[in-house]
């Protein structure tokens, strides 16, 4: 069995943060990731942050992971990556199970552990959903931003929260043409200034419509879309039909935590936080001792929160388990006041009702 | 419609047999994925997860934080039992 003090699994934003802050008061860390190279989502966002520039604003999210690990590569000698390895179980005695690569599988005992595993898409129901063309949002901008790969040639959106009105820019940029973009909700999710560049490329937004039915026999070839009322229930007589051939589904994404369900810490739904979130303190230990989590996986925000999250998580699980930095008190005031900070804005308003519901 | 609308795509289930059965009284999710393995493939009950847990909310009447979501145990992925097997022979 592989010993280890600090266990962080996922290498997004908030799991490289936790991991360089663990490191930096002293502890031994071992990032465990899924995925062939570090940084998360992240790698796939072209375009430039919002927020405060303690969070990379104004820096376009592909280059955080470098400025991030160049940053962990400080930290060398105590930080230990494994790639292409997947967390995938945590057991009642806290022992992480590792599948590495489908050809290697080992246990690791860590003495305290991060759990910053991200989100995942949530998806629709409506008839023909499984027909080729029908992406999730995440999917089409790894075709497009990590493979250099066309998803189609006409696409109809759906859902204008920020994630659906950036990857609908990314999709123009790439010469897609986008037919429309549409959202159940009477209003659009996403930051205006995101709406009104694509509204001034002519893109309409409908807001209060659903998609009806996906129509085509061996791969999309049309959308139908309806109007819904004030309960989300379809208004007939409202059908709008598109020629498509890409379906991008952007509802919003849920917290990937499943982990920390099996180990036993106690979770809630919070719709808020957009799902299931496990019960934390202030410091991000969940009701298990020793078993902290950080980034979307507590709750879905966006990448500034998260490294934020992960520093403070990360201190305060080395602090946990015998490093505790002089300045802790300090640090650890700082992250929290961040937090304050990226959370002060209107929009972040359910975010703060959301975390509400999970303080232990 | 019902039948062409896939709410678990590992296991190809419809919103048709998940509406009979919750019809039919089974009302939690773990009922529900014994009885037609939603849940049970490779991605774990993450596409039919909270669309299941919003049909059951819809048809009692319940809020969403009032349904029990599904028990989730280890592997996450699946994992060959030969390196199980290994691992397990090199703790001995």
């Amino acid at each position: 069995m592989k010993q280890a003090e600090i266990v962080v699994i996922g290498g997004g934003p908030a799991g490289l943060c936790a991991a360089m802050s663990a490191a930096k008061s002293g502890a031994g860390v071992l990032i465990i990731d899924r995925n062939k190279s570090l940084g998360g989502q992240l790698v796939k966002q072209t375009h430039m942050f919002f927020g405060s520039e303690k969070q990379y604003a104004s820096t376009r999210g592909i280059d955080i992971p470098e400025i991030l690990l160049k940053e962990l590569a400080k930290y060398k000698d105590k930080v230990e990556i494994k790639t292409n390895s997947t967390a995938v179980g945590f057991y009642e005695d806290g022992v992480i199970t590792v599948l590495e690569k489908e050809d290697k599988y080992y246990k690791v005992e860590p003495k305290a552990v991060v759990v910053a595993t991200g989100a995942y898409e949530k998806f629709l129901s409506f008839p023909n959903n499984d027909l080729p063309g029908i992406y999730g949002a995440g999917a089409v901008q790894t075709l497009m931003n990590v493979h250099g790969v066309k998803p189609g040639n006409r696409v109809l959106m759906v859902g204008a929260g920020n994630i659906g009105l950036i990857v609908s820019y990314q999709l123009m940029q790439a010469g897609v043409k986008v037919a429309a973009i549409l959202d159940a909700a009477p209003k659009i999710g996403g930051y205006l200034v995101h709406a009104s560049k694509i509204r001034r490329m002519g893109v309409p937004i409908l807001t209060s419509h659903t998609v009806k039915e996906a129509i085509g026999k061996d791969f999309l070839e049309k959308a139908v879309v309806c109007k819904v009322d004030e309960k989300f229930n379809p208004i007939p007589g409202t059908e709008i039909t598109f020629d498509v051939d890409v379906m991008c589904i952007s509802v919003g994404l849920t917290p990937l935590n499943e982990l920390l369900a099996m180990r036993g810490c106690r979770m809630k739904y919070v719709p808020q936080l957009s799902g299931l979130v496990p019960v934390r303190d202030e410091n991000y230990e969940t009701t298990v001792e020793n078993i902290f989590v950080a980034g979307d996986a507590s709750g879905v925000e966006e990448a500034s929160a998260a490294m934020v999250e992960g520093y403070l998580a990360g201190l305060c699980a080395a602090a946990k388990i015998g490093y505790k930095p002089d300045d802790f008190y300090e640090r650890r005031k700082d992250y929290m006041n961040q937090l304050n900070n990226l959370r002060s804005g209107p929009a972040a308003r359910h975010i703060l009702a959301g975390l509400d519901q999970i303080r232990r | 419609m019902d039948e062409n609308t896939i709410i678990c795509r590992c296991s190809d289930v419809t919103l048709k047999e998940i509406r009979e059965l919750i019809s039919q009284g089974y009302q939690t999710f773990d009922e529900i994925k014994r009885i037609t393995r939603a849940g049970m493939g490779p991605c774990q009950g993450k596409t039919c997860g909270y669309l299941i847990m919003r049909e059951i909310a819809n048809a009692t009447g319940k809020n969403m934080q009032d349904i029990k979501f599904q028990t989730n145990r280890p592997p996450v992925v699946g994992v060959k039992l030969g390196l199980i097997a290994e691992e397990g022979r090199n703790e001995e």
